[in-house]
């Protein structure tokens, strides 16, 4: 097999560090050795393939998984998913979860003392189509306490997760609001140095998206990681 | 047009509200072939279990091959209360390296959680395979630090392997 280009390398400053004192869980769990420069081989250059079947229809509109509808701002969220070269992802899975309007979690260990709602379980599922895009339905998450600090509030966001085209690809992320407040105090956020790149956390309010009646819109656009150029494609 | 990619942050303590439902503990059960088990415990730097930690796991088959009809060679696996993980496979083959040289047989893994803003990248290697010695990866790895990414025998058809966080005996993570 010939040499691969391999993937470019993130600029710096452009993803966290892993040891990012502000947000306290880092201090036992990032790595305190030097991590070793990984070549870019089959292993992490391939990827597991997940077609449109891999999601069921309606699996990308949370607010009709039950019963009733969920108490909350209805909203929809939609963009693209493109890699470093600008070229759309098509395919590319995207696993999302939040919290219900009120600030809590359906799960275990979310203690918070905020309502469930009996008709909001939170997660979702897409696949992007030929030009990348993807849409969910459904309601602006609320802010909740966290014990990272005294008074410590998580701004209001959504948990997104992506397949690209492979494994190095992957990415684990997070949504936010514009004008949220809370920004400027959440250590989680401010972890990226770079600001552009942290400003890029955070969606546009949509007007496109928005449908009258029924739901505002937010578009969060969401950038892989792209095969490095190779000199032949730099001309 | 020259983009960089976004931001990672944190799966958070709640994952398995969007992530459980593509859990894969068992990546051979649509294939034949011998299968193997592996298991192990997720630590941080206290030595204390990691209870929500999410292990991904991306494998060719016996074959070398990645991605192919019957072993797809994805896993995805929640840690237990006790920090614990297992998962079965098949052992794969060994995959196409740099240089035209083949790579010893490997797991490449992936580990979420909370307090890790970006997840960590590491291997898994196995145990009395020659191959190892002669490795592209692990010969970057320094000498001391190699059998932090080599499973251990615990039993036939039983591997072990841990992912240890922080301290002497920190696995080795790798810059992707």
């Amino acid at each position: 097999m010939a040499d691969v280009a391999g993937y470019r390398r993130p600029p710096k400053g452009t993803q966290p560090d892993y040891l990012y004192p502000p947000y306290a869980s880092t201090q036992k769990r990032a790595p305190t050795r030097p991590l070793v420069l990984l070549p870019h081989t089959l292993s992490e250059m391939t990827g597991p393939v997940f077609g449109y079947d891999a999601v069921t229809e309606g699996e990308n509109d949370l607010t009709r998984q039950h019963d009733g509808a969920p108490i909350g701002e209805r909203i929809n969220v939609g963009g693209q998913v493109l890699d470093e070269g600008g070229r759309p992802v098509p395919r590319a899975l995207i696993e999302l979860w939040q919290c219900n309007a009120s600030g809590r979690y359906r799960h275990k260990n979310d203690n918070h003392d905020a309502p469930l709602d009996p008709n909001f379980t939170g997660c979702g599922r897409a696949v992007t189509d030929a030009e990348g895009r993807y849409r969910f339905v459904t309601v602006k998450p609320g802010a909740y306490p966290w014990r990272n600090h005294p008074n410590a509030w998580r701004p209001a966001h959504i948990h997104f997760s992506l397949f690209g085209p492979a494994f190095l690809t992957r990415l684990v992320t997070q949504m936010y609001f514009p004008g949220d407040p809370l920004l400027q105090h959440d250590p989680i956020f401010n972890s990226t140095a770079d600001e552009k790149a942290r400003l890029r956390l955070i969606s546009d309010f949509d007007w496109d998206s928005t449908q009258p009646e029924i739901a505002l819109g937010y578009r969060f656009d969401i950038i892989l990681r792209g095969l490095q150029a190779t000199p032949m494609e730099k001309k | 047009m020259n983009l960089v990619a976004t931001a990672s942050q944190t799966v958070g303590p709640y994952f398995h509200i969007g992530l459980e439902r593509l859990c894969v503990s068992d990546l051979a059960a649509n294939a034949p072939g011998e299968k193997l088990a592996i298991r192990g415990r997720v630590l941080d730097g206290d030595g204390k279990p990691v209870n929500d930690a999410l292990i991904e796991l991306w494998q060719a088959g016996p074959d070398g091959r990645f991605a192919q009809p019957g072993f797809a060679g994805f896993g995805r696996i929640a840690t237990d209360a006790d920090g614990g993980f297992r998962f079965v496979t098949l052992k794969p083959g060994a995959v196409a390296g740099t240089e035209g040289k083949l790579q010893a047989p490997h797991i490449a893994v992936h580990v979420f959680m909370r307090g890790l803003l970006r997840h960590l990248v590491t291997r898994i290697y196995f145990p009395a395979e020659p191959a190892n010695a002669t490795d592209a990866v692990l010969v970057l790895v320094p000498a001391d630090r190699r059998a932090t990414l080599v499973a251990r025998q615990a039993a036939p058809g039983e591997l072990e392997w841990s992912v240890i966080l922080q301290g002497g005996d920190e696995t080795v993570f790798f810059d992707c």
